[in-house]
């Protein structure tokens, strides 16, 4: 038994390959039922974003269920040769698959390191999973591990701070520049992709009023609508300015729209009240010059960009705090993986049995008195008989089954029945060892 | 004397909490203020300053009881009131905005005017408490008080002026992280000048009568220290009327609440 995953990514596959693969939701309950179809395959979870496709299972034989999983992958996707797939894909095992599984979890192989989205994606794949009954002992607690992993990364290291996208880093700024911005007014000069979104996170950090200049005076009417602002006239943006803290500009124009004149006379009306400007036009559409006014503070997309790539390397140094934080849950997470294994199971239980039997004779000994030898020796023999006697069928059972389908459930179910996780727990030397040798 | 030993016991507290306040200047660790992530510098900074203000507000309770009913009688106490008071308006940001970095410019300023009240004598005289003499009290405690605004106020303004630095130039150091917002800078450097230009004020009413007491006239036009201090109070009157009436706030009042403060030290330290 083991734990595997198949799967491609934008590390190893192109995008026209990538879209393909993908299992959308309606279609998932087919997949996963095809993939549990297959005998070798106990347990699975397909994963498919836009930018990933894996599948993680619990199959009986490694090898054999890789090649297995594979081929389910491959089946999903008729049009390109065998041949040309194989290279795309990545094939883990074990403690591999657990590492894959939590570093895509916490966004450490993610396009943009850090993004949180991906956490959302693996628990829709999780209950589908469940929805779908193609779960069991196993992958739920890799799941759920894998959530709790993500969860204490992103608490625990900086990797999802700062902002990452031009357009969020202008907010960033300026809140730099203005504290909380729920006082502030935006004027959005032009409609540019970047500027609408940059504007559309300045609505969400609750701004008190955006603006909307547009040569076209409908697409300013229309954008208004849409985020909800005031339209104004382009010929009327001069004015508007003086009473906006912050001006978005991105318009088509091949030259400086808003020159420097025009904004010392704006900072004289607005009596030095500091105003940030983003210019996010190509070609530039702000006279430059503007940053050496007092109270004027200019961004062009270059030094957006800049400061974008400053948060990339921050969050760089501390995805290496992640890894750590990964491969201390892996450690653990294999004790408990390596718990599903007969032999230790039969022999914490015999230990847990024989540890109460001698607690119990110890309590006892006072209050007998004093006892012969024989009579000592009878006792010994009658309460490790009826240990015994109780132990035998589970134990029967555990070796019997721990092979068959329901054995990991068997294993998991013994464990906590007899709360033997603490005796697991404990390291190697300090167990007694199983007077019958190991048993497979 | 217990009082010299706590003293003492301020001035080493002091000068380990400026050490790790201006070590936590530089340290890339706890840079966000507002995630609540603090480093062990500033832990440690906050704490061994706490420790020193305990030692210190000791320290000043028994000064007072020992010279009796005038708190403050010498340059010497009266520097250390200023240090306490300015250590104690750095914990009311403290708790108030939880902008620890105020520290690493406070705690120098504390330390730095402690050291050179050890250098002053400390005779404490024996005053009578005639009515000079009280009004001597209440003049100098309510113009320290209004020069520890003031030099709120030029932190404020020194701290405006290398964020609006960091922010005009693009280049992001450990600093502009921590550094607070423009406009909250902007903010204290208002809020802390309309507190200490009455305290000011009423600084120069009592010292006047003081003054009345003490030499037998309210105002004397050859006295270098009177004529500077109304020259001050005057710098601050146009400075608060320029913030309100034509909008001298930002980058301009950073720069004139810094040249302020460097004329009211001058004054506090060369002719108190």
């Amino acid at each position: 038994m083991n734990i595997v995953l198949v799967g491609l990514s934008h590390r190893t596959a192109p995008v026209e390959i990538r879209e393909r693969f993908s299992f959308p939701v309606e279609k998932m309950g087919d997949a996963l039922y095809r993939l549990k179809s297959n005998p070798l395959i106990e347990e699975g979870i397909i994963l498919s974003t836009c930018n990933r496709v894996e599948v993680c299972a619990v199959v009986k034989d490694t090898r054999a269920g890789l090649e297995a999983v594979k081929d389910f992958l491959i089946q999903s996707y008729s049009g390109v040769s065998r041949e040309s797939l194989e290279p795309c894909f990545y094939m883990h095992t074990a403690s591999n698959c657990l590492r894959h599984l939590f570093r895509v979890a916490s966004s450490l192989d993610s396009m943009i390191l850090g993004e949180p989205q991906i956490l959302g994606q693996i628990k829709d794949a999780f209950d589908q999973g469940i929805l779908h009954k193609t779960t069991g002992v196993i992958l739920n607690k890799v799941f759920k591990k894998a959530i709790s992993v993500a969860k204490r990364v992103r608490t625990e290291t900086r990797i999802a701070e700062s902002a990452v996208s031009v357009s969020y880093a202008a907010v960033e700024l300026a809140k730099k520049i203005f504290g909380k911005l729920t006082e502030k007014s935006v004027l959005l000069i032009g409609a540019g992709e970047m500027a609408e979104l940059a504007a559309r996170h300045f609505k969400s950090s609750g701004v008190l009023s955006i603006s909307f200049a547009n040569r076209s005076y409908d697409r300013a009417l229309e954008l208004s609508k849409d985020l909800g602002g005031i339209p104004v006239k382009f010929e009327d943006f001069h004015v508007e300015m003086a009473s906006s803290d912050i001006v978005l500009c991105s318009t088509g124009a091949p030259d400086y729209v808003i020159k420097s004149e025009e904004v010392s006379k704006v900072i004289g009306i607005r009596q030095n009240r500091p105003i940030f400007f983003i210019d996010i036009s190509v070609p530039r559409n702000i006279d430059p010059k503007i940053n050496d006014l007092d109270n004027v503070f200019l961004y062009d997309i270059d030094d957006l960009q800049i400061s974008v790539e400053t948060n990339i390397k921050l969050r760089e140094k501390e995805a290496l705090k992640a890894e750590g934080i990964i491969t201390e849950e892996i450690e653990r997470f294999a004790r408990w993986f390596k718990s599903l294994d007969a032999v230790p199971m039969i022999v914490a239980l015999k230990d847990r049995a024989e540890e109460i039997r001698i607690a119990e004779l110890e309590k006892l000994s006072g209050r007998l008195g004093s006892l012969t030898k024989a009579q000592r020796e009878a006792l010994d023999g009658l309460t490790s008989a009826i240990v015994n006697k109780l132990l035998h069928s589970p134990l029967t059972v555990l070796k019997q089954e721990v092979h068959s389908t329901n054995g990991n459930m068997m294993l998991e179910a013994t464990r906590r029945l007899f709360d033997l996780e603490e005796i697991l727990a404990r390291p190697e030397k300090e167990k007694k060892q199983d007077p019958e040798g190991p048993l497979t | 004397m217990l009082n010299v030993f706590f003293f003492k016991a301020t001035l080493a507290c002091y000068f380990l909490g400026t050490a790790f306040f201006l070590f936590n200047l530089w340290d890339r660790k706890g840079e966000r203020d507002s995630q609540g992530l603090s480093s062990w510098s500033q832990r440690l900074a906050i704490f061994v300053t706490g420790t020193g203000f305990i030692s210190h507000t000791i320290a000043l309770v028994l000064q007072l009881r020992v010279s009796g009913f005038v708190p403050l009688t010498n340059l010497h106490e009266a520097i250390s009131f200023f240090s306490w008071a300015i250590v104690l308006a750095f914990f009311w940001v403290e708790i108030k905005y939880r902008i620890s970095i105020l520290g690493s410019f406070i705690l120098p300023l504390a330390f730095l005017f402690l050291m050179s009240a050890t250098a002053l004598p400390n005779e404490i005289p024996s005053l009578d408490p005639t009515l000079g003499n009280i009004w001597l009290g209440i003049h100098t405690t309510l113009s320290v008080l209004g020069i520890v605004a003031f030099a709120i106020a030029f932190i404020a303004g020194i701290m405006y002026l290398l964020q609006e630095r960091f922010l005009k130039s693009k280049q992001f150091s450990a600093l502009y992280y921590k550094l607070p917002p423009l406009d909250l800078l902007d903010q204290w450097n208002k809020k802390s000048i309309l507190l200490g230009f009455p305290l000011l004020t009423l600084g120069i009413i009592s010292g006047a009568f003081r003054a009345q007491y003490s030499l037998g006239s309210f105002w004397a036009a050859d006295n270098a220290k009177q004529v500077l201090t109304l020259g001050t109070w005057f710098f601050y009157l146009v400075v608060l009327h320029g913030r309100i009436t034509i909008g001298w706030r930002a980058k301009k009042a950073a720069n004139l609440a810094i040249i302020g403060f460097v004329a009211v030290l001058f004054i506090f330290v060369t002719l108190a």
